[in-house]
């Protein structure tokens, strides 16, 4: 067996260029069909951090731009199951110049206290905690976002808005660390309800919630629904991670967008690599003949070409996952400023597997027909075939 | 003097299982970016139609969007006595306001039923917009009655002549069916102001005013004067301004549309180069045979260049033939503006099918150059004497 295995890796080498041209289109092919992959397990079948299992977002049922009344939250308390809860509402606003990218980031409005125990995985110094509670005009950043907007402690940060008809003026009171709040800062609700008008005080666009278990946090979920399912509004609540899911469905079917695609990029490997195996069958033909006359069965035979396919499949597959790998980070660096999840975008070894199983897949499809019309030709035709 | 284009015609049909699979995989490279075009102009269609050049709308300063902005009938009356606005047949002032909100409506493939912008107008908001109403009637402010956009008519089935809606404080009735040309209008169900926004509770707040100005220099002067108006505080824009603003929501799938389509197209060039070179190889002694016809090596060059661009517009023209099917899908698209989808058409027309084109051809000079190099070098006795 092994030494068909070298007479199959040696006929890759025997047209060169042929072969590095298919390669290269393999490699290419699924070097995108890799990226693409790993988006699409990062945005839907992403792993939940511990804290984020024990979070529920509760919004207006109909869509997250409609309000809810404030006094929700002291109805959601009493449901039981329920540990801590806060607003969350969602600023939007303006930092200098929006037309910068880098200065587009999450704001919130939150509770600090409340918020401080929801945000389990959350780090940040004792008197930095002590100063968010007490100080109203005090906002915390998360340490990635005074990275790179370099904010200190102490640093005066300008918010206008445009939801809400207000400015604020904040001071950084704290730099936190936690792996599912990047690129966010959190300020004092109240300090922003004292500036609205009256009519717009007591509202909230989400609402924050720990449960006690991540087993709990279906049935917390239902129970919250059901306790306002027939008042005005009526409520839905989600784990933070179909929150976030929600949000990007408003962008369209992304799902099968993606599924679509990937489907495209598939069936042109499959042409591509198959064109150009059944072109290095048919120059060999006559080659065929020979083996045949030696004593070859048309099963080696068949499975000598199917090898050799694989072979070039193989290393495309390999030279692609390299690539995808560095351009996943690539992707991730853009595509995080548009879709959360896309931050630190990696090729996860499902991903690997599920791509080199598809290289595999292409390589044996696209060489069995070749394979088998020249396994099967008669001896006499194919040493008669002229090429 | 040139090789006539009928060899280069009939060497591709002497090959034609090569031909075809070479094309096919061109031409599904070409779809995607034909189909991602053709996503992106539909809504721009949508979009573009929806905007007067003479209407303006105004917002709260800040807010962005309808949604977001409040407008209050006290503000609205100082909006109506300003000059330029042009005047209707009973001698009053063009302005309407209007409250927008969004609503849920079930939807077939979405379980989590998709989200349509609910807009309060009155009669003068109607009969500023150039809206047909083509089945039905239009509603009466007497009654808890509403008319819905041809393309909720389509994509509803909740949404049909003669049903009643569910929202706000009880059932509305679809009493007909508007129909605003490519408007996103079409998107959009439209209930009378006074009954519509005392169901939501907003009669003290409205959404935004929109007024239709004398002409196009008026629109301008409107515009400053109303931004700059203290009373009001209040940003004006043109409408067409505004939707076209929105054809944004589209970006990321554009962005993701076009780093596919790079990816694509390097591989199908790799792959257009094993297929070429193969013809180069194949051909060698007929290479060697045009040159002592006299042919020179530029005209053999041109030839086998000329070959490949034959080879990808068969590709492109498949591509084109392949997503006019596009052209009667409906699909839709949310937007972070209006918090609501917008339902259009593909819209694949001769400009986008252009790029296409050019973009098939590009293909084929990237593949074909090579190859072509390489024939046109060789020499002629070795040309002839290779088998």
């Amino acid at each position: 067996m092994f030494r068909y295995f070298s007479l199959a890796f040696r006929n890759t080498l025997r047209n060169r260029r042929r072969s590095a041209l298919t390669i290269s289109s393999m490699a290419v092919s699924l070097c995108l069909l890799g990226v693409l992959i790993a988006i699409y397990h990062a945005m839907f079948y992403a792993d939940q951090t511990p804290g984020s299992a024990l979070r529920l977002v509760v919004r207006h049922k109909v869509s997250i731009a409609l309000v809810m009344p404030d006094a929700y939250i002291e109805k959601i308390r009493t449901v039981p199951g329920v540990k801590e809860i806060s607003p969350w509402n969602w600023f939007g606003g303006t930092y200098k110049d929006s037309r910068e990218t880098k200065n587009l980031f999450a704001r919130f409005g939150v509770d600090p206290k409340p918020f401080l125990t929801i945000r389990t995985q959350l780090e940040m110094p004792n008197d930095q905690r002590a100063a968010f509670i007490h100080d109203q005009t005090g906002c915390v950043v998360s340490d990635d976002l005074a990275k790179k907007l370099n904010f200190k402690v102490g640093d005066r940060i300008h918010l206008v808005g445009d939801i809400y008809p207000v400015t604020l003026d904040l001071k950084v009171v704290g730099i936190f660390k936690d792996p599912d709040a990047k690129g966010s800062l959190f300020f004092n609700m109240k300090y922003l309800r004292e500036a609205l008008p009256k009519s717009r005080q007591a509202l909230d666009s989400t609402i924050a919630v720990l449960v006690d278990s991540p087993e709990d946090a279906p049935r917390v979920a239902k129970a919250i629904d059901d306790m306002f399912a027939e008042s005005n509004p009526p409520t839905k609540t989600e784990s933070e991670q179909e929150f976030v899911l929600s949000f990007l469905s408003l962008l369209g079917n992304v799902k099968l967008f993606l599924l679509s695609i990937c489907a495209a990029v598939t069936f042109t490997i499959l042409l591509v690599s198959g064109n150009t195996i059944a072109m290095s069958v048919r120059e060999r033909i006559r080659e065929v003949g020979v083996l045949k006359t030696l004593g070859f069965t048309n099963d080696l035979i068949l499975g000598m070409i199917i090898l050799e396919a694989l072979t070039i499949a193989l290393i495309g597959a390999v030279i692609g996952l390299v690539l995808a790998s560095v351009l996943a980070v690539g992707v991730g660096k853009v595509g995080e400023n548009v879709v959360g999840q896309l931050h630190n975008l990696s090729l996860t070894p499902i991903t690997t597997v599920l791509c080199l199983v598809i290289a595999l897949m292409i390589g044996l499809i696209s060489s069995f027909i070749p394979a088998w019309n020249a396994a099967r030709t008669n001896i006499l035709d194919s040493l008669r075939y002229s090429g | 003097m040139a090789i006539p284009i009928s060899y280069n015609v009939r060497n591709l049909i002497v090959r034609k299982t090569t031909t075809i699979m070479t094309a096919i995989g061109i031409a599904m490279t070409v779809a995607v970016l034909l189909a991602v075009l053709g996503l992106v102009s539909g809504l721009r269609t949508a979009f573009a139609a929806t905007g007067d050049p003479l209407h303006v709308l105004i917002l709260r300063k800040g807010g962005n969007a309808e949604l977001t902005s409040i407008m209050t009938p006290a503000n609205f009356q100082i909006i109506k006595s300003f000059p330029g606005i042009a005047t209707g047949p009973d001698g009053q002032p063009m302005a309407s306001m209007e409250m927008v909100t969004v609503i849920n409506l079930p939807a077939t493939d979405n379980p989590e039923g998709s989200n349509i912008t609910l807009r309060a107008i009155s009669q003068r908001g109607m009969a500023m917009r150039k809206v047909k109403v083509t089945e039905g009637r239009l509603f009466t402010g007497a009654a808890r009655e509403v008319v819905i956009g041809k393309n909720i008519a389509k994509r509803y089935p909740a949404a049909q002549l003669g049903k009643s809606l569910r929202f706000g404080k009880g059932y509305w009735k679809i009493v007909g069916v508007m129909d605003a040309g490519d408007s996103a209008v079409n998107s959009e169900i439209w209930g009378d102001a006074a009954q519509v926004a005392g169901d939501f509770n907003r009669s003290e707040a409205y959404s935004s005013a929109l007024v239709q100005a004398t002409d196009e220099v008026t629109a301008a002067a409107l515009i400053k004067s109303f931004s700059a108006d203290r009373r009001l505080n209040v940003d004006a824009m043109s409408e067409s301004d505004y939707y076209t603003a929105q054809t944004g929501s589209a970006n990321p799938v554009q962005f993701l549309g076009f780093f596919v389509c790079i990816i694509m197209a390097i591989g199908s060039a790799f792959a257009a180069m094993n297929t070429m070179y193969a013809a180069v190889a194949r051909r060698a002694k007929e290479v060697g045979t045009l040159r002592v016809l006299g042919f020179t090596k530029g005209s053999i060059l041109f030839s086998f260049f000329l070959e490949s661009m034959l080879l990808s517009l068969i590709g492109g023209i498949l591509a084109c033939v392949l997503v006019l099917p596009l052209n009667s899908i409906t699909t839709s698209m949310g937007s972070f503006t209006t918090f609501s989808e917008t339902t259009f058409n593909f819209h694949v027309g001769p400009d986008v099918m252009a790029v296409g084109i050019v973009f098939s051809l590009i293909l084929g000079a990237l593949g074909g150059f090579l190859p072509a190099r390489q024939a046109a070098k060789k020499e002629i006795l070795t040309a002839l004497r290779e088998v």
